[in-house]
């Protein structure tokens, strides 16, 4: 594939797995805890927070790139404090790629938690106290291993928003080869310049193949873990 | 093991009492049946025991402790549900060992008790199954399994039974009965099946309409029932009702029929009462016998070991059971003759009428 790619155009297929793979990661634990919240909780704002993650689906992603920008900059309110106190830096790196891609992703991620988490049995967590288990275990050897299916999912769907997501990224951290050119923005730029089109059918192509087999791999995973689950 | 004291418990979702104020106590060691129609809160009060809801007023003990703000994990019980609730990820075994891997029990023990449980309920050839991979009666033992390789000072059932067929029903019934008889340990049971509850309490918790109608033996409940409710309640095919007005020395029902009472009824002539008599307590005669009620054949059922005899009659329909085969067609005119030691008197107000 080396051969068949540009160094430009393989530096952005490899930039944009890590970026992906770090926005999938990363809001795991998150997403799971803001599903919980919504599914479960019972407490004021609710609603409200329900609204928030749900902002990134509708909000033209070119605003939320620049709200990130606006908090997250270097001269932002979180930006600066981060900077200055862990040395973490967004703006204009490939973290800041990461960053906008988790957040374009959350809804989708929660979602499909949420939803598994709303198909739990609550008898099932209810038997496990009453034999005995403190909350924290009935979540971790009940209510986690049901929700399973419903993790994978959110997580393949994070990744493939992430492999795909341009208008956040390209407002917040602009469109640096190397360090913030993602497959998304290197078929853009192709697509600017004379004679790029060759280059935005390969990296189009590439990116068709790399959805198809997230994909393909989750439903694999997801029906090994539902036929483990199924209960009747 | 313990035992289980329940005081002036009461119940409200939002505005609305569910549990009006019931008191019941539980003996060690004792199965004690708590039975009434749907929706009458014996779920609700069984898991108040559980921990699994909030206590609106009064108390819950459980042996010495109050357990009123104890969390359901530390009120060492084990409950059984209706669905079973067995974890689907797990095998049959880890099921049964869910609460030992809990407490940290070594594996070797662990092993022990849980063979021995499968060993009682004979599952140990499905202790590597997983439990979509059961029958319906399979997953009630492995449910029970769980709950008894607790150990737990109180079994908790909630209608553990109803999912399962008539036969296996009564095949399981026996079982749980018997593993009562084994481990004697506390159990509260829930069920809307008067059967089952003659057939395996100790005592009987009668609930209606979030109170406690009578509490008794299966066969104090059937032979002294305190009002029309548990009398209507306990007992199948259910007892017969007739409405009247007391007399000197019976009961003249609204046709002029006098049903003669064998005793002298702690209520005055003039007031009015409701004569109640069991099916099997109910004799057919031929018609126009003194003193018996007039009624027309309207359905013969005959089950194999006896008949059950449906008649029409003013005032109703009365049912009959006749131990013997009846050669009786439908529309057939006879009477039925009840057995007057064996009858029942409620007030207006539907209570038991002393005297008889
Ligand atoms: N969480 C709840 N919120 C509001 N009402 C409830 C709740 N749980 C139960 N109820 C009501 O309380 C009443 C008693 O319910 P419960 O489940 O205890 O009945 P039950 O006697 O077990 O009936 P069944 O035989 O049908 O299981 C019902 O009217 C039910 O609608
Ligand atoms: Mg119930």
């Amino acid at each position: 594939m080396s051969e068949w790619l540009s160094p430009e155009e393989w530096s952005a297929v490899t930039l944009s797995l890590k970026v992906a793979t770090t926005a999938m990661v990363g809001s795991v634990v998150p997403g799971i805890a803001v599903a919980m919240l919504l599914a479960r909780g019972r407490f004021w704002g609710r609603h409200l927070l329900d609204a928030v993650v749900h902002l990134p689906l509708i909000l033209p992603p070119v605003a939320v790139g620049y709200v990130l920008l606006l908090t997250f900059g270097r001269r932002g309110p979180v930006g600066a404090f981060l900077a200055e106190h862990f040395g973490i830096v967004f703006s204009f790196r490939w973290t800041g790629a990461a960053l906008a891609c988790a957040i374009m992703g959350f809804p989708l991620l929660v979602r499909a938690i949420r939803l598994s988490i709303e198909a739990v049995d609550r008898k099932l967590e209810r038997a496990g106290e009453t034999l005995g288990a403190h909350p924290i275990f009935v979540f971790l050897l009940v209510t986690l291993p049901l929700i399973l299916p419903g993790i994978l999912a959110g997580m393949v769907l994070s990744f493939a928003k992430a492999m795909g997501e341009f208008g956040a990224t390209i407002t917040f951290v602009s469109n640096i080869p190397g360090e913030t050119q993602t497959l998304p923005s290197a078929i853009y730029t192709f697509t600017q310049v004379p004679g790029g089109e060759s280059g935005a059918l390969r990296l189009t192509l590439v990116s068709v193949l790399l959805s198809l087999a997230a994909l393909w791999g989750s439903e694999w995973l997801a029906r090994r873990v539902r036929r483990r689950l199924s209960v009747g | 093991m313990a035992n289980v004291s329940i005081r002036n418990i009461r119940k409200s979702f939002g505005s609305v009492a569910i549990i009006k104020g019931v008191d019941v106590d539980i003996d060690d060691g004792e199965f004690v049946i708590l039975v009434g129609p749907s929706g009458c809160g014996k779920s609700t009060l069984l898991r108040m025991i559980a921990g699994l809801e909030d206590i609106t007023d009064g108390e819950i003990r459980i042996g010495p402790r109050v357990v009123n703000d104890v969390p359901p994990k530390d009120r060492d019980i084990a409950m059984v549900f209706q669905n079973y609730a067995l974890y689907p990820h797990m095998t049959v075994a880890d099921n049964m060992a869910f609460s030992l891997k809990l407490k940290g029990t070594p594996q070797a023990e662990k092993t022990k008790r849980v063979q021995d449980a499968a060993a009682s309920l004979g599952l140990l050839p499905l202790l590597d199954r997983y439990p979509r991979q059961l029958s319906g009666g399979q997953r009630q033992r492995v449910a029970m399994g769980r709950a008894i390789v607790r150990d737990p000072q109180v079994f908790l059932f909630d209608e553990p039974l109803s999912n399962l067929d008539a036969k296996l029903r009564v095949q399981m019934r026996a079982e749980i009965k018997e593993l009562h008889q084994r481990l004697k340990t506390t159990t509260v049971y829930v069920t809307h099946d008067q059967i089952e509850a003659m057939t395996m309490a100790d005592k009987i918790v009668v609930m209606h309409d979030g109170i406690v109608e009578q509490i008794g033996a299966p066969l104090e409940l059937y032979d002294r029932p305190a009002n029309r409710f548990v009398a209507g309640f306990i007992g199948s095919p259910a007892m017969n009702f007739l409405d009247g007005v007391l007399t000197d020395g019976g009961l003249r029902l609204p046709s002029g029929a006098v049903l003669s009472l064998d005793g002298q009824p702690a209520l005055p002539a003039g007031s009015k009462a409701t004569y109640g008599v069991r099916p099997e307590h109910l004799q057919i005669v031929p018609a126009g016998t003194p003193g018996a009620i007039p009624a027309e054949v309207a359905v013969v059922e005959p089950t194999g070991s006896d008949t059950t005899v449906i008649a029409k009659a003013e005032g109703g329909n009365l049912t009959i059971v006749v131990r013997d085969r009846v050669a009786l067609r439908p529309g057939e005119a006879v009477a039925l003759q009840p057995v007057a030691r064996q009858v029942h008197l409620f007030d207006e107000r539907g209570q038991r009428v002393a005297g008889l």
